[in-house]
């Protein structure tokens, strides 16, 4: 083995890509756990937040895959308070937004987060085809994608019955121009298995 | 005053009532407002959560075509679409690489001249510039002004100056007679975007926030958010059901508690369209004296 192998800094990680990608350096964070502390979600997650930055420091390839594969990078909101009390400054909520762009380009999603990204795509979908959110159809294909049919049926009505459904969707007059954005940016993903 | 206006997505739809009050009060508040043409979707968390340059794109085409109107400021009553306008152009102007990678996205040139005004921003104006000799039917009524996320955080975007602590919806809402409560819940979220995808979750984070709320003796929640109003109002059947507990505490939000001091119809300001029906407490209140 060449000499000083050992000591070469590694690039295949997370850490390294995080870091080329946002700026952000998870090797900042020295686990004082203030960022699970202020977390409305944490309750709810398999990794904590703070967890969640050292898996990363670990820099192996079975920590960032758990990483990628846990349930908390969809359950964060993005409130920013974790971010607001960190003493260090880590961009936790950057730091998740690039996690779960990843985990779905490498089809990692954990199960359960199932829905929430089905209603992200939705959400998409009907922003790449009209330039606008259409609420109708967004529920329509969130419905359609996770088969929750009966979800909410009670609220449909009430809703209609206050004017707030807008059952046509309005689109705005440059949809081309917003589509082509998204043609654009699409990020490639591995093809599922 | 003339401004951009950019409505987004909820306010066209389910928020409606959020457009509605807007509109109402604009006019006697000397404020005109221009839809910001052919405006787009800002992405909310969707596209931040899928797609970074997504996330960026949408919001800076919107600031671009206000930008290409002529605008200095553009009002953004939704906190998440001001939250998602105001991160792309603090963004692009920090990196010159980025924003020139954008402006090809987009097709149009985004220098960030236009500045992003939130309502409460807005109405703060309004307040230090003569709202309280506009008051005809003081709002007296004890009221829980909830932030929520975006107005206060992250710091580099915020509307207000204390993040743990904010004070200006409370200021503002004393100027219209209302009496703010001193409550713990004014900055903790309510769920946001999980709303349709996660029930339970809503119900539990904004379970607290209205249970806090109305332990404290407030009478009405005020917000400045379609989404925290969802969550709040629209979503409160599944909070009850979560707390066992029955909340009939009304959630206005702060365009409409304003209205209604300008002496306008409840009906025109959409309190009608609320999930928890809005009654507010009738109360005598000598026409108080005001300095000049």
């Amino acid at each position: 083995m060449a000499a000083g192998a050992h000591t070469a800094v590694r690039t295949d990680n997370l850490a390294s890509e995080l870091k080329a990608a946002t700026g952000q350096s998870v090797f900042d964070c020295y686990q004082c756990g203030k960022c699970t502390a202020g977390c409305p979600l944490a309750s709810q997650m398999d990794f904590m937040p703070h967890q969640i930055l050292r898996l990363l420091q670990h820099a192996e390839k079975h920590t960032d895959e758990q990483a990628l594969r846990s349930f908390s990078i969809w359950l964060c909101v993005g409130c920013q308070t974790c971010v607001s009390r960190c003493p260090q400054e880590v961009d936790l909520p950057k730091v998740m937004d690039y996690l779960r762009e990843r985990s779905h380009q490498r089809r990692l999603a954990h199960p359960a987060a199932r829905d929430i990204l089905a209603f992200h795509e939705a959400f998409l979908a009907s922003i790449r085809r009209h330039g606008r959110l259409h609420e109708v159809g967004l529920i329509a294909s969130y419905k359609f994608r996770t088969g929750h049919f009966l979800q909410d049926v009670a609220t449909a009505p009430k809703l209609l019955a206050r004017g707030k459904l807008r059952l046509l969707a309005q689109s705005c007059p440059g949809k081309k121009a917003v589509a082509r954005i998204f043609e654009r940016t699409q990020p490639a993903r591995e093809p599922s298995a | 005053m003339r401004i951009a206006y950019y409505p987004g997505c909820s306010l066209e739809g389910s928020s409606r009532e959020y457009n509605e009050s807007l509109e109402a009060i604009a006019p006697l508040l000397g404020w005109e407002l221009i839809e910001v043409p052919d405006w787009n979707c800002c992405g909310a968390s969707a596209a931040h959560s899928l797609n970074h340059e997504l996330a960026l794109a949408l919001p800076a085409r919107v600031l671009a075509l206000a930008e290409k109107a002529g605008f200095e400021e553009v009002l953004v009553p939704c906190s998440a679409c001001f939250t998602r306008l105001a991160a792309a152009r603090h963004a692009l102007s920090k990196d010159r690489a980025l924003a020139a990678r954008i402006c090809e996205l987009i097709e149009l040139d985004c220098t960030g001249t236009t500045k992003v005004v939130s309502v409460l921003e807005l109405l703060g104006r309004a307040a230090s510039d003569g709202l309280a000799g506009l008051v005809r039917q003081p709002f007296a009524c004890k009221v829980a002004c909830y932030y929520g996320c975006f107005l206060t955080r992250p710091a580099e975007l915020a509307v207000c100056r204390r993040q743990e602590d904010p004070q200006e919806m409370e200021e503002l809402l004393r100027v219209i007679d209302a009496e703010p409560i001193r409550w713990a819940f004014k900055v903790e979220c309510c769920g946001a975007g999980l709303s349709v995808a996660r029930v339970d979750s809503v119900a539990e984070l904004s379970g607290r926030i209205v249970e806090d709320a109305v332990r404290r003796g407030a009478e009405a929640i005020i917000v400045a958010c379609p989404m925290c109003h969802t969550n709040l109002d629209l979503r409160r059947d599944a909070i009850c059901r979560r707390r066992q507990t029955e909340f009939s505490i009304p959630v206005l939000y702060v365009t409409q508690a304003v209205g209604l001091a300008l002496g306008l119809s409840p009906r025109r300001l959409g309190l009608h369209r609320h999930n928890v029906p809005v009654r507010l407490p009738a109360r005598e209140k000598p026409e108080p004296v005001r300095e000049s």
